[in-house]
C-alpha cells in the first residue's frame, strides 16, 4: 500500500496496523498484517485459538514489540509512546479482573485512583458506572456474589472508568447467558455513539455479526477484512443446503458415504437438529444428485433448500481456505 | 422401568445455608427419550448445573424423583455411572498425564477390561482426531483438542446416555463446530442420548429438543422450530440513527408486540406486515429519525429465548403483585 494512503487513514483510525509482524524464533505469529479501525467503529478480530489474535493486540497497547512494522493508537506509536496509549485506551479481558472482595463501588474507586483520578470525578464516574451496570441498590454487595452479568458490565466500568477514546474488549462475554450478552452490547453500541472506538473479539459468530465491520485473522495472516453481509456475499467457498428428511440419522449416514465415495462433492455433511447441513460447490447442481442419493436408500426427502450461509459458515469456510493451502 | 433414557418428575433441591433456604431447583420435570439431544437452556443461576448434578446422582435431592435409564439417581448411583458419561463444567484432565494416559486413566476408573480397553482406545482416539497426539501431554494441549479429549475419556465404558455441562466454554468456532459434528455422528451412529447444558443459542439450534428452565422450573419444552413459532408476531429489523429515541417510540406503539434491542439494530415484533412496517417509517421520519436496512428477519432461538423469558418474568412479577393486593 502507498504511503500516501496510510497518511489519510492514519488521520480517521485511531487503531491503525501497518504491516505488523511479530515472530518468536522461528514461529511466525503475526505476518505483515495491515488494517484500521474507523472512529466510533465497533470492529470485530475474529480468529481460531492460536491465531495471532492476541498477539496482535498486544502489539497495538505496546505490552510487547513487533518485530518489524508498526502499531498505532490515537496516532501514538504504541511501541514508542506507550505511556501515551496506556493513557487513552481501555482494556477488558475474558478473566473480568475484579477484586471479588471488594464491593462494586470500591473496585470503580480503586480503578479510579490507578488512573489518577480526582475525588470529585471518582465521585461522578462510580454514579455514573453504578448506572450504566444497572447495579443501584447493589453498590455495597461484595463483587464476588455478584451474578455473571452484572459482573461483566462492572468489570467493563472499570475499564473505561478514565473516559479512554479506545477500548480493547478481549472475550468480554464467555460463559454470560443471551440476556446478559445483550445488554453487554447493548453498552458497547452507546459507547461507540459517544464516538469511543472498540475493537472486540469472540469466539461467538452470532455475537460477531452485531460488529460494524470484521477481520479474519489466521494462521498470523489477515485473510478477510469487511462488513458481515459482505463477507456473507464474498467469501464462502460452496453454498449451504438445509436438508429435511423422514430420518435425519439415517440420512447422514447416507451422506457421510456418499461423500467418502465421491458420489457428491460434499465439503461438510452435520446434523443441525431435526435437520441436516451440508456445504456443496453449487446448491442448483448438486440438489438433485442429494435427492436421488436418499431416496434411493429409502429415506423421505421433505424438502432440500438452499439456506444464506451464517457468520459462522462463512469464518470456517475462511480460516480452512489457507491452511488446505499449506 | 420406564421407557426413558432421562426422567425428573417434580424434582427439589434446596440449599440450606445458616440464614436462608435457597431453591434451586424447583419442580422440575422433564423426559428425554433414548436417542434424543436434548438441550438445556437458560439464564444464569436458573438450575441447569444443579438439575444435572442431582440427576446424576452427584448431588442429593431434597424432594421429588429422577432417574437415568430407569434406575433411580439416589438408590442406583452405580448402575448410572456404569451407563452414563459425563463432562461437569470447566471440567480439566490430569494435565501432566498424555493422552493415551488419560484414555488409560479414565478406561481404569471405569474397570474396562484390557480386551475391551485395546479395542475402544484406537477407536475413540480415530473419532475425536486425536492419533496423532497420543504422546502429548493434556497440559499441551489446545482448548478445543482437550474439550475432544474430555468427551473421548467420557464414552471409554461405552455409555448409553451423556451428559455434557457447558462443554464448549472458551473455545473457538473451529474447534465448536467439530465438537458438535462429533455429538452428530455419535447421534447418528451409535443412536446415544445426548444431555448438554449450554449458553449459546446457536448450540441449541442443533438439538432435537429443547427445555427453556428457569428459576429452576422447566417452562417451555419443544422442539427449536416450535419454541420459535410459540413468539406471535413478524419481525422486523432496522438501525436507527437515533437509538433510544427510536427505541421509545417503537416501545409505545399501536400493533408492537415486542421490542429487543440487538447491537445497534432494533429488533420490533409486530402483529402484522406490511401495515406495521409502514406505520414505523412513518413514525420514525415525522420525528426526524434516519433509518437503514429496514427489513424482516426470521425469528432465531435467541430471540425466541429473550422473548419467553421476559414474558416468564412479567408474569411472575405480575402474580407477585396481585399477592400483595390480596
Amino acid at each position: 500500500m502507498s504511503a500516501e494512503l496510510f497518511t489519510t487513514q492514519n488521520q480517521d483510525s485511531p487503531i491503525l496496523a501497518q504491516n505488523l509482524t511479530k515472530r518468536f524464533g522461528t514461529f511466525t505469529a503475526v505476518d505483515d498484517v495491515s488494517f484500521g479501525v474507523r472512529s466510533g467503529e465497533v470492529f470485530g478480530w475474529l480468529g481460531p485459538n492460536g491465531a495471532g489474535k492476541t498477539t496482535t493486540i498486544r502489539m497495538l497497547l505496546g505490552l510487547i514489540k513487533p518485530t518489524s512494522g508498526d502499531a498505532f493508537v490515537l496516532g501514538f506509536n504504541s511501541a514508542r509512546q506507550t505511556k501515551l496509549v496506556h493513557a487513552n485506551v481501555g482494556y477488558m479481558s475474558q478473566q473480568f479482573t475484579l477484586y471479588s472482595d471488594l464491593t462494586a463501588a470500591q473496585n470503580i474507586r480503586f480503578y479510579g485512583g490507578v488512573h489518577g483520578l480526582s475525588n470529585d470525578e471518582l465521585h461522578q464516574r462510580i454514579a455514573e458506572i453504578i448506572q450504566m451496570a444497572g447495579l443501584e441498590g447493589r453498590e455495597n454487595i461484595l463483587t464476588g456474589s455478584l451474578s455473571g452479568g452484572w459482573k461483566q458490565r462492572l468489570a467493563l466500568g472499570c475499564a473505561i472508568v478514565h473516559h479512554p477514546k479506545v477500548v480493547f474488549l478481549d472475550e468480554p462475554t464467555a460463559g454470560v447467558d443471551p440476556i446478559s450478552r445483550r445488554q453487554f452490547w447493548e453498552l458497547i453500541y452507546q459507547m461507540a455513539k459517544d464516538g469511543v472506538t472498540i475493537l472486540v473479539t469472540t469466539h461467538y459468530m452470532d455475537e460477531a455479526e452485531l460488529c460494524q465491520r470484521v477481520g479474519f485473522i489466521t494462521g498470523g495472516k489477515l485473510v478477510a477484512l469487511d462488513s458481515v453481509g459482505q463477507l456473507k456475499r464474498t467469501q464462502m467457498r460452496g453454498q449451504v443446503l438445509e436438508i429435511n428428511v423422514s430420518d435425519p440419522e439415517k440420512a447422514v449416514r447416507i451422506l457421510k458415504t456418499a461423500q467418502q465415495n465421491h458420489q457428491v462433492p460434499l465439503d461438510e455433511v452435520a446434523l443441525y437438529g431435526a435437520q441436516i447441513h451440508a456445504v456443496v460447490p453449487d446448491a442448483q447442481e448438486y440438489k438433485d444428485a442429494i435427492q436421488q442419493v436418499l431416496t434411493e436408500e429409502n429415506v423421505r426427502v421433505h424438502s432440500i433448500e438452499w439456506i444464506a450461509p451464517t457468520l459462522e459458515d462463512v469464518f470456517i469456510s475462511s480460516v480452512k481456505a489457507p491452511a488446505e493451502q499449506n | 422401568m420406564n421407557q426413558f433414557a432421562i426422567s425428573a418428575t417434580n424434582l427439589v433441591k434446596e440449599f440450606k445455608t445458616n440464614q436462608s433456604v435457597v431453591t434451586a431447583v424447583n419442580g422440575l420435570s422433564l423426559q428425554v427419550a433414548p436417542g434424543e439431544t436434548y438441550g438445556l437452556i437458560g439464564p444464569d443461576g436458573a438450575g441447569k448445573t444443579t438439575s444435572t448434578r442431582v440427576i446424576l446422582g452427584l448431588l442429593s435431592r431434597t424432594r421429588g424423583e429422577s432417574s437415568v435409564l430407569g434406575f433411580d439417581s439416589m438408590q442406583d448411583v452405580y448402575q448410572i455411572r456404569e451407563r452414563v458419561g459425563y463432562i461437569a463444567q470447566q471440567f480439566s484432565l490430569p494435565r501432566n498425564l498424555t493422552v493415551m494416559e488419560n484414555m488409560l486413566f479414565f478406561a481404569g476408573v471405569h474397570s474396562v477390561s484390557i480386551e475391551q480397553q485395546r479395542k475402544r482406545i484406537p477407536e475413540l482416539l480415530t473419532f475425536a482426531g486425536l492419533n496423532d497426539f497420543k504422546g502429548r501431554l493434556a497440559g499441551k494441549l489446545s482448548g478445543g483438542m482437550k474439550k475432544k479429549l474430555a468427551l473421548a475419556c467420557s464414552l471409554i465404558h461405552e455409555p448409553q446416555v451423556v451428559m455434557l455441562d457447558e462443554p464448549t466454554l472458551g473455545v473457538d468456532p473451529v474447534s465448536r463446530r467439530e465438537f458438535w459434528n462429533l455429538l452428530g455422528n455419535l447421534r447418528a451412529e451409535k443412536g446415544l442420548t445426548i444431555f448438554v447444558c449450554t449458553p449459546y443459542m446457536d448450540e441449541a439450534e442443533r438439538c432435537t429438543r429443547i427445555g427453556l428452565i428457569y428459576e429452576g422450573k422447566l417452562i417451555v419444552d419443544d422442539s427449536p422450530a416450535n419454541i420459535k413459532e410459540m413468539i406471535p408476531g413478524r419481525l422486523l429489523e432496522f438501525t436507527p440513527s437515533s437509538f433510544a429515541e427510536a427505541l421509545k417510540l417503537c416501545n409505545e406503539m399501536e400493533g408492537v408486540l415486542e421490542v429487543q434491542t440487538y447491537g445497534e439494530k432494533l429488533h420490533v415484533f409486530v402483529d402484522e406486515i406490511p401495515t406495521r412496517e409502514v406505520q414505523i417509517e412513518a413514525a420514525l421520519t415525522s420525528q426526524g429519525i434516519a433509518y437503514d436496512h429496514l427489513r424482516e428477519i426470521q425469528v432465531r432461538m435467541e430471540e425466541a429465548f429473550i422473548s419467553l423469558i421476559r414474558r416468564q418474568k412479567e408474569s411472575v412479577e405480575q402474580n407477585a403483585m396481585l399477592g400483595d393486593v390480596r
